[in-house]
């Protein structure tokens, strides 16, 4: 392969007077896990939205397979393969679960590679659902989103984000606000999409859990790029070390 | 001991994967009597009811006609306060088609239908970005900008409007085609926000940050939805200018606007039944109030307070939610 699967060069970003993130770069390879990490306002979930086309980078590029995601709809983006979560859930409420996943899967990438416009997606939506942990058959998938708990909107969070067939997946904080035992179930979840050769990013604060998938790990603080590598090797450099523990009470705390 | 109302739904609906298993005569005549109902009583009252109520009832079922055109572009997110735009411009296009080309209301009806949906769509296409209410501002401003310029330029009759224009057949014809079309635009209507379509529609009310990142165009979708919607206003004002004879520049007046949101308020948002309903107890409400004169609007806005106070779910949401529920009260041990 020619050019790298995902390359970001001097993403830049400042809103009013606050420089969000400046001059990112970093490279991704195929089938790989990147965590992003960092104290709260370092920059990673502008970092996401840039990568998605919710906001549009001030300077820099976004190469997806040798082409150029920045300054593109959201919409577009999605379409060619890079699907992403929220990290405040953004479900249908008005929707059963199941027919949640009816929106993405009628998005011109899922039709084109699901094939015929008139399939059951009704079928397909409650696979994705059993896929992110749902029970099948369960009274679950028929309730409407506005009354699942917050752990079955963060499966159906992922569930809608999958169901594009995404090559690139961004997580923005997909752990947040779930218990140790909906986490533990979640992390199979994503084991099984990177066995699939899905490459994914992820935003987390749950370091633990993360190390323990993440193949490339990028550090953040105040907007910059202060780390990238290994996981273990990043978190023995002394700038990450200092990022850290200065606001050791608040990240520390679950991880 | 307290008490407390339990409600269950009717066993009807039996769910069996998508399949609704409908087991005897009795639970047909449940799902369709609803339906059926109010299209034969109407018929039977518009047949029997003089030649001034059968005018009544065509009005009603055009104003029900901008209702059911608010309630679908409220259901997309997009809340309208100026259904006057549509119904003016459908009402102008029809009048200048007549009146200057000769055409016949069959031809000039369908075109201002199409034609005021596009000319609608094009209009607010720049600020289908705007959400909730910058969106109802701009919809606010545009009919009486459009009035003003009719005045100031004197385009097309300017204040006097254009009159002498063809009539529809008069009586039954003029009536059952307002009633074919009402029930046409609701149930149609109904069933596409039922489908995988009216799913997306919906979806972009609720959250369209997340329907973007599904991967589909929402002013797309918003686009279409005007389109429909401001379709079926046209149709309204170009159907209301051939019954009258005239068009002019009180087409594009507030009563217009204000009237379908009233009777959404009243009837019962979301469903678009309900603002139908509105319309019926609406309009009516207005023609047997004239008598009284100026206290004409106190009384009727009393009503309209009466009824948001009483019934803020709105009157369809109560009488479908009594027909699809049964209620009792259970003791709550505390």
């Amino acid at each position: 392969m020619s050019s790298p699967f995902l390359s970001v060069e001097n993403l830049s970003k400042s809103f009013g007077g606050v420089q969000a993130v400046s001059q990112v770069s970093f490279e991704l390879e195929e089938n790989k896990v990147l965590g992003v990490i960092g104290p709260n306002g370092a920059g990673k979930t502008t970092l996401i939205n840039l990568l998605t086309g919710f906001v549009r980078p001030d300077t820099g590029k976004v190469l997806f397979k040798g082409q150029n995601l920045a300054g593109l709809r959201p919409y577009k983006i999605a379409n060619l393969g890079v699907a992403r979560t929220f990290q405040m859930v953004k479900p249908f409420y008005q929707l059963p679960a199941f027919k949640n996943l009816v929106l993405p899967l009628r998005s011109p990438r899922a039709r084109h590679l699901i094939g015929g416009r008139y399939g059951d997606l009704d079928a397909v939506a409650k696979d994705l659902l059993e896929e992110v942990g749902f029970e099948r058959d369960s009274w679950v998938i028929y309730k409407h989103a506005s009354v699942l708990p917050h752990g079955y909107l963060k499966r159906l969070e992922l569930a809608r984000c999958i169901a594009l067939s995404p090559e690139l997946i961004v997580l923005d904080e997909l752990f947040s606000g779930l218990s140790l035992a909906e986490v533990a179930s979640l992390v199979p979840v994503i084991d099984k999409l990177k066995v699939q050769g899905k490459t994914i990013i992820m935003v987390e604060h749950r370091l633990r859990e993360l190390f323990r998938i993440a193949d490339q790990v990028v550090v953040m603080n105040f907007g910059q790029k202060i780390a990238d590598g290994k996981p273990k090797e990043v978190m023995e450099q002394q700038s990450v070390r200092e990022a850290y523990l200065g606001s050791e009470e608040e990240e520390g705390g679950d991880a | 001991m307290a008490k407390r109302l339990e409600r269950l739904d009717r066993g009807i609906k039996v769910r069996s994967d998508d399949i609704f298993a409908l087991n005897s005569w009795r639970e047909m005549l449940y799902i369709i009597a609803p339906r059926v109902l109010p299209v034969l009583l109407l018929l039977v009252v518009g047949v029997w009811a003089s030649t001034y109520w059968q005018r009544v009832i065509m009005q009603v079922c055009m104003i029900g006609l901008l209702a059911i055109s608010w309630d679908l572009l409220a259901a997309v997110g997009m809340v309208s306060l100026g259904q006057a735009l549509f119904f003016g411009i459908g009402a102008y296009i029809a009048g200048v088609l007549n009146h200057y080309l000769g055409m016949s209301p069959w031809l000039t009806i369908p075109l201002a239908t199409v034609g005021g949906a596009a000319v609608c769509t094009f209009l607010l296409l720049p600020v289908l970005r705007l959400r909730g209410i910058y969106f109802s501002m701009v919809t606010l401003i545009l009919p009486l900008m459009i009035e003003r310029i009719i005045e100031a330029t004197k385009v097309f009759g300017g204040t006097e409007g254009l009159s002498g224009i063809e009539s529809l057949p008069q009586g039954m014809t003029e009536l059952i085609a307002a009633m074919v079309v009402v029930w046409i635009a609701l149930f149609s209507f109904t069933r596409m926000m039922n489908s995988d379509y009216g799913l997306i529609l919906k979806g972009i009310n609720d959250n369209d940050r997340a329907v973007m990142s599904a991967g589909l165009n929402i002013y797309y979708y918003k686009a279409q939805a005007l389109f429909l919607s401001s379709g079926v206003a046209a149709f309204a004002g170009a159907f209301i200018t051939h019954a009258y004879q005239f068009v002019g520049m009180p087409v594009f007046a507030l009563d217009y606007s204000i009237l379908p949101i009233a009777a959404a308020a009243v009837g019962g948002m979301g469903t678009l039944a309900g603002p139908l309903l509105g319309c019926f107890i609406l309009v009516p409400m207005n023609e047997l109030l004239r008598g009284l004169g100026g206290m004409r609007t106190v009384i009727y806005a009393l009503l309209l307070v009466v009824f948001t106070v009483g019934l803020p779910e709105g009157i369809f949401h109560y009488i479908k939610r009594k027909y699809t529920q049964f209620e009792r009260w259970v003791e709550v041990d505390s």
